[in-house]
């Protein structure tokens, strides 16, 4: 059901008000999603928990939880309050890339993605790009500062990541506000330019 | 609160004891659509039942996503989706809605303003 458009009769108790919109940050396990989250978010990180039925793991091995019917899968989450009517929310992925049933409710009407990647374990980002091009999601890479780690040229990267050249690939610290704002920003924006684009693909061009 | 340690089949069935058993909610509430209730509702929904009562609180003078309604309840997703959505139904809560994913004009609106809010941090 969906009622982002013409609303005739709006049902008991819906309204119009206040409208929340969602940034997903994604990358492997300790590349920095929750310090990213926390760097720029009003409130102390939140956690919010949803239980899973062993039967919709899928390739979850319930022998290795014996007796155990449900399983957690905790995502971290964040909050912008920028105006009265206009809230911004971070929502880092679950760790484990198999719990897909939670990624598919996290990026259900998101604006886009930042994909945090660590140059040391640049693999650990393969899931979440394969997933965000699957679905169409607009995201960007962020390369995360590590102190100590190597640094590659942006290119290199670009190339190790095997992303096409429209994706924004920047560099990140996580723990610092004004750069977190920065990717956000850019989330956005490119965000903006891809829907601009899809619709000049899928309509004809104004005439005059 | 304390039901919860004494039933003998864990916190794993528990959950949704407190939907008395169902699982689906009645309307789709996205995690980041935010809710909130006046302070009259919060009044009523001390008939509701502790769980709701619970929930009206959280959203009183200040809007809270449905994610922050289950963080702060400590009460798993789904749970909280289908007492809040009944709460929605009942006139208990008023539901806003999430940033529109269709309409040209309508998202990039919505984004535009959310640039500009980044932009003003």
């Amino acid at each position: 059901m969906d009622f982002a458009g013409y609303d005739p009769a709006p049902a008991a108790g819906r309204n119009r008000g206040i409208v929340s919109a969602k940034i997903v940050i994604a990358g492997g396990f300790g590349v920095g999603k929750t310090t990213l989250v926390g760097a720029i978010s009003e409130i102390t990180p939140l956690t919010t928990e949803a239980l899973m039925t062993s039967a919709g793991i899928g390739i979850d091995d319930p022998s290795k939880v014996p007796g155990k019917e449900t399983t957690t899968v905790a995502m971290d989450f964040g909050r912008i309050t920028m105006a009265q009517d206009l809230i911004l929310y971070l929502f880092g992925t679950p760790g484990q890339t198999r719990f897909w049933f939670m990624w598919d409710e996290i990026i259900r009407g998101a604006v886009g993605a930042a994909v945090l990647v660590d140059t040391r374990r640049i693999a650990d980002a393969f899931a979440a790009l394969d997933y965000f091009e699957n679905r169409n999601l607009p995201y960007v890479v962020a390369l995360n500062h590590f102190d100590g780690a190597p640094q590659y040229e942006l290119d290199e990267v670009r190339e190790a990541l095997a992303i096409s050249p429209d994706v924004p690939l920047v560099m990140i610290d996580a723990r610092r506000r004004e750069s977190v704002k920065r990717v956000l920003v850019t989330v956005v924006e490119h965000a903006m330019m891809r829907l601009q684009s899809e619709q000049g693909r899928g309509y004809p061009a104004p005439v005059g | 609160m304390d039901q919860r340690r004494e039933d003998p089949r864990g916190a794993l069935v528990r959950p949704y004891a407190v939907t008395r058993g169902r699982t689906e909610a009645r309307m789709e509430i996205a995690i980041e659509a935010v809710l909130t209730a006046s302070p009259t509702s919060v009044v009523e929904s001390r008939f509701a039942g502790h769980d709701k009562h619970r929930i009206a609180t959280v959203c009183e003078g200040r809007a809270q996503s449905l994610a922050e309604i289950a963080a702060y309840t400590r009460m798993p997703l789904g749970v909280t989706r289908v007492l809040v959505a009944d709460m929605v139904a009942e006139g208990l809560l008023t539901l806003h809605t999430a940033a529109p994913a269709e309409g040209f004009d309508e998202r990039m609106e919505i984004l535009g303003r959310v640039l500009s809010g980044l932009r003003r941090l």
